[in-house]
């Protein structure tokens, strides 16, 4: 990346001399890649309109018409020229398609031990919902040198995130999950911008990212939580009575769900899809568009009866029963201790009320003991635990 | 250059009938395109108008003249005006229909009074949206995005939607009319790679034109029947799908940009030729390009889109096309630089501007490189470096290419030229202007300045600055020709062929007759059949006849051979 260094400190330097900004501050991993592309193209496509103006002068003054009756020459351009005009811009094109898409496609997936932190916008704010619960407006606090994932929906109309230091842009939309990450490089506050077009105050529906070192990070959490999101998630989860059905018994009218997010499902249809967060929230609010193999299609959808950060917290709740249990400890304790599951093997059972505050992630929890009135139930051969909320 | 001792004809198709109703009831070509040029050249300034009041807002980071609500109606009313209202029909109505009857020998276009029926469309359509903006305006953005436009915006969206569907069917006819005209009415003699590259690239326009609108159509109708009976077809709440619209919106919307910018290209390629007096190099590939470009047009749409939640592949297989659909544009700018080698080059206006439109076109086709990729466009989407890339292209490009074909075919509409001095200053400041009103976006927007904002961050500002004296130095330019256009229909010199240019259109008197030619043309050579001199210099070999002297009578040089150049 040397000459990518030079170029930019080049850039600073020109701005800097002209007292204007030239060239927005690199404050992710991705700025670097974005910006060496955007040199690339930038030297590339200077050369070739500066050759054309001046070649244009030149054969402008040269072959200038001097008296009013001078014809034009006969003139041969040698056919080799032309195919080099044609074929030497496709390969420059080809190189710019081939580079641009390889930066997008290494980056469209967010690393999996990513920090995932939800985003709701609506007109004309950012809501933030960090995985131990902890919300905000119009900022964001996130840690450097760690992988974010903002995994984002809007409330009513169509935005888009936009952080210019980040080099990231995705757009936000009603009723359907869009993820974007970034790996914030240093510390500092920047812009972060709707850049879709939504409405009257489109233009004040800005806020800024605060990349904090991990431990200052860590402290701001501390400073902040109100239990997980999976924690708020159960909850309600239970108050709606979904545990009525998803029990997880083997005469259950709903799908087992533990362990349900990432996996490959099959419907009724004979299709086979992979349960992410949209089929999540499909088949909360409507649960007879994909039904999957072997249940009926009597799950009410809860359509309209849902804020989009209550589903937000449902999913979390769904994507992390299974996941293993040192990743969702809470940082706080949450207030009301949640029913909870049993089982033989506590990596597979839910985060629950009694999980102690001190536990440090990486070692394993003590077994729980399951409340009286919890039956446990033997672990299916292939599924492993299944939690059984009352 | 200024032909000695000529006169106008004594009957031309601006004399030959009298009254107001002898022009709200013509059926003439040539009236028709004057009346265009009179509606859109008032939808211009209108807009333009706009675009002024917007860069005056931008002058400071605060909102100090308009609140947010008027500043989204002006940027929305800017957009929907002046891309509807005049970059479409732009050159095609006015140039078009005024010269591709002369330019390939016939008398009129194939359905003269389908022809007036478009204006007519267009004059309604135009007046329910200047309706729309008397009563309160429309805050979405011309690209009326969903499901803001159909269920949160509170101003009058189904009012514009339905005018911009109205001039739809002005846009639909007039296409239908040139290529029936194009196919069928051409002069004996005049093959498909004997006509004129206008008439190619307005050929290849009309095939958009027919094919891509009706999609814009249903879909303004669907925005307008899903804010009217809540049918849900791109509101999520409803049940639609908010990126379904986008889909359908630039599936007219990108080949649309090709309706605005082909033509000019096909402008430019006569201007090229007419002021070097030589064929244009590469003429068949510049002919096949234009058909090349109006194709690949239709499969590039999804590059709007890469930061929408559309599938990488899908991403991909767009980057990949829009590529692809580059090559032709950028071999067409190699192919007219090329022209210029060995040509005898003048400089009169048009030529300045078509001088002017390589480097806005070449800079702005450039940038959609750029906004092609993925990995740049993830930074770049919804930006102020798109708005800088589509103004260079379409205002840049279109308008040069509009403003460079009028100079050029003036004495042509008119018989009379306009102050050639004043006509160069204008196209010097127009590129100035542009220039100094776009670069600096293009920095902005790299920084991070997102469009349609009305207050923006402080460190934005400087270059805000530049951009707003920019544009007012442009609408400066704009106004000039304006203003010496309408001086010249009366004291403007009296000239028939100032360019000694080749092509039919020239063969007939300036202004023409009604009927175009009083004897019906027959073409026996490709166009830009300039005579050359020998490699060698000072030997001349031909002599260029063409309109050094006004014909006599058309006739004269209408028939067979008489357009040959005489050939020592
Ligand atoms: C020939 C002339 C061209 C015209 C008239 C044109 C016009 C436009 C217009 C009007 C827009 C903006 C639409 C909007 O968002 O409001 C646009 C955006 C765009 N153009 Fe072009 N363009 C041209 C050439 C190119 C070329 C050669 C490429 C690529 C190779 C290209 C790639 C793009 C891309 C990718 C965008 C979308 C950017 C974004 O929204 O993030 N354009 N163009
Ligand atoms: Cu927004």
């Amino acid at each position: 990346m040397m000459p990518l260094t030079i170029l930019t400190t080049c850039f600073n330097w020109t701005a800097a001399a002209l007292r204007l900004p030239l060239f927005p501050e690199q404050a992710s991993a991705n700025a670097p890649n974005v910006d060496a592309l955007y040199f690339f193209m930038l030297a590339v496509c200077g050369g070739v309109s500066i050759a054309i103006v001046l070649l244009i002068f030149y054969f402008a003054v040269k072959y200038r018409r001097r008296t009013p009756d001078q014809l034009a020459e006969e003139a041969h351009v040698p056919v080799a020229l032309e195919w080099a005009w044609i074929i030497i811009p496709s390969l420059f094109f080809m190189s710019f398609f081939g580079w641009g898409a390889f930066l997008y496609f290494a980056d469209a997936k967010a690393p999996k031990d990513a920090l995932e932190i939800a985003c709701t916008g609506r007109q004309w704010m950012w809501k933030f919902q960090h995985p131990d619960g902890q919300r905000e407006i119009n900022m964001l606090h996130i840690p450097v040198g760690k992988p974010v994932k903002l995994v984002m929906v809007s409330e009513d109309v169509i935005h888009s995130m936009f952080v210019p230091a980040f080099r990231i842009h995705m757009d936000v939309i009603p009723k359907r999950y869009t993820e974007v990450w970034f790996e914030a490089t240093k510390p500092g506050t920047y812009h972060m911008f709707c850049s879709q077009y939504c409405g009257t105050e489109h233009a004040n529906m800005i806020g800024s990212v605060v990349a904090l070192e991990p431990h200052e990070y860590q402290t701001w959490l501390n400073g902040a939580a109100t239990g997980s999101l999976a924690l708020r998630g159960e909850a309600l989860f239970n108050k709606l009575a979904c545990n009525g059905c998803h029990t997880g018994d083997a005469e259950a009218r709903g799908p087992y769900l533990p362990g349900l997010y990432g996996r490959n499902v099959q419907l009724t249809t004979g299709e086979v899809i992979v349960a992410d967060e949209n089929y999540i929230r499909e088949s909360i609010l409507k649960p007879g568009v994909k039904i999957a193999a072997g249940y009926d299609n009597i799950m009410p959808g809860y359509d309209g009866q849902l804020t989009e950060e209550q589903i937000i917290e449902l999913v979390a709740y769904i994507k992390h029963l299974g996941k293993k249990y040192e990743q969702f400890e809470p940082v706080a304790p949450p207030t009301a201790p949640a029913p909870r599951p049993a089982g033989q093997n506590p990596d597979q059972t839910l985060p629950t009320g009694n999980v102690k505050p001190s536990m440090t992630p990486g070692t394993s929890p003590p077994a729980t003991t399951a409340p009286a009135g919890a039956v446990p139930t033997p672990p299916p051969a292939s599924e492993g635990t299944r939690p059984k909320p009352n | 250059m200024i032909e000695e001792n000529v006169s106008l004809p004594r009957i031309h198709y601006l004399n030959s009938h009298y009254g107001w109703k002898s022009w709200l009831f013509t059926t003439d070509h040539k009236r028709i395109g004057l009346l265009y040029m009179v509606s859109i050249t008032l939808m211009f300034f209108l807009g333009g108008f706009f675009a002024l009041l917007i860069r005056l807002e931008l002058l400071t980071p605060q909102a100090d003249m308009f609140t947010a609500d008027t500043y989204n109606k002006f940027f929305t009313l800017h957009g929907v005006i002046l891309i509807f209202f005049f970059l479409v029909p732009s050159i095609p109505a006015t140039l078009g229909n005024f010269l591709i009857p002369l330019m390939i020998g016939a008398k009129d276009v194939a359905f003269p009074r389908l022809n007036l029926l478009s204006w007519y469309i267009f004059v309604i359509g135009s007046l329910f949206t200047l309706w729309v903006v008397a009563v309160g305006g429309i805050d979405t953005g011309w690209t009326f995005y969903t499901p803001y436009s159909t269920t949160f915006a509170n101003t009058h969206v189904i009012a514009a939607t339905l005018g911009v569907f109205f001039t739809g069917f002005s846009s639909i006819l007039t296409g239908l009319n040139f290529i029936v005209t194009i196919h069928k009415m051409r002069a004996p003699g005049l093959t498909w790679f004997r006509l004129p590259l206008f008439i190619w690239s307005l050929y290849a326009t009309s095939i958009i034109q027919v094919l891509a609108t009706p999609v814009l159509g249903i879909t303004m109708v669907l925005i307008a029947a899903e804010r009217f009976a809540k049918v849900g077809i791109f509101d999520p709440a409803l049940g639609g799908d908010p990126v379904l619209f986008q889909h359908m919106f630039w599936f007219y919307s990108h080949p649309a940009v090709y309706i605005m910018i082909l033509p000019s290209l096909g402008v430019v390629s006569e201007l090229i030729s007419a002021f070097t007096w030589k064929r244009v190099f590469g003429y068949k590939f510049v002919a096949v390009s234009s058909l090349m470009i109006a194709i690949f047009s239709f499969i590039v749409w999804g590059h709007h889109m890469y930061v929408s939640s559309m599938s990488i592949y899908a991403g991909m297989l767009f980057s990949i096309l829009s590529y692809l659909v580059a090559v032709p544009s950028a071999v067409k700018v190699f192919n007219w630089t090329a022209t210029l080698y060995k040509g005898s080059v003048s400089y009169d206006t048009p030529m300045l501007y078509a001088l002017g439109f390589i480097g806005l076109f070449t800079i702005g086709g450039l940038t959609g490189l750029f906004l092609a990729s993925m990995g740049l466009d993830r930074h770049l989407h919804d930006t102020y470096f798109v708005i800088a890339h589509f103004h260079l292209i379409m205002v840049g490009g279109a308008v040069m290419g509009y403003f460079g074909g009028l100079h050029y075919w003036w004495p042509k509409m008119f018989g009379r030229m306009y102050p050639e001095w004043w006509g160069r200053l204008s196209a010097l400041i127009v590129f100035v202007g542009f220039n100094l009103s776009f670069f600096p976006q293009f920095i902005i927007g790299y920084l991070g300045m997102p469009r349609r904002y009305h207050v923006y961050a402080p460190e934005f500002q400087v270059l805000n600055v530049m951009s707003t004296a920019g544009s007012s130095i442009l609408g400066v330019g704009y106004l000039l020709p304006l203003v010496y256009f309408i001086w010249s229909l009366r004291y403007g010199k009296v000239a028939s062929n100032p360019w000694r240019a080749k092509g039919l259109e020239w063969e007939t008197t300036s202004p023409p007759p009604p009927e175009n030619f009083l004897e019906q043309p027959i073409v026996t050579e490709e166009a830009y059949n300039y005579p050359t001199r020998p490699a060698q210099p000072g030997k001349q070999t031909g002599k260029l006849t063409g309109g050094l002297n006004p014909p006599a009578s058309p006739t004269a040089t209408a028939t067979g051979t008489g357009r040959e150049a005489e050939v020592v």
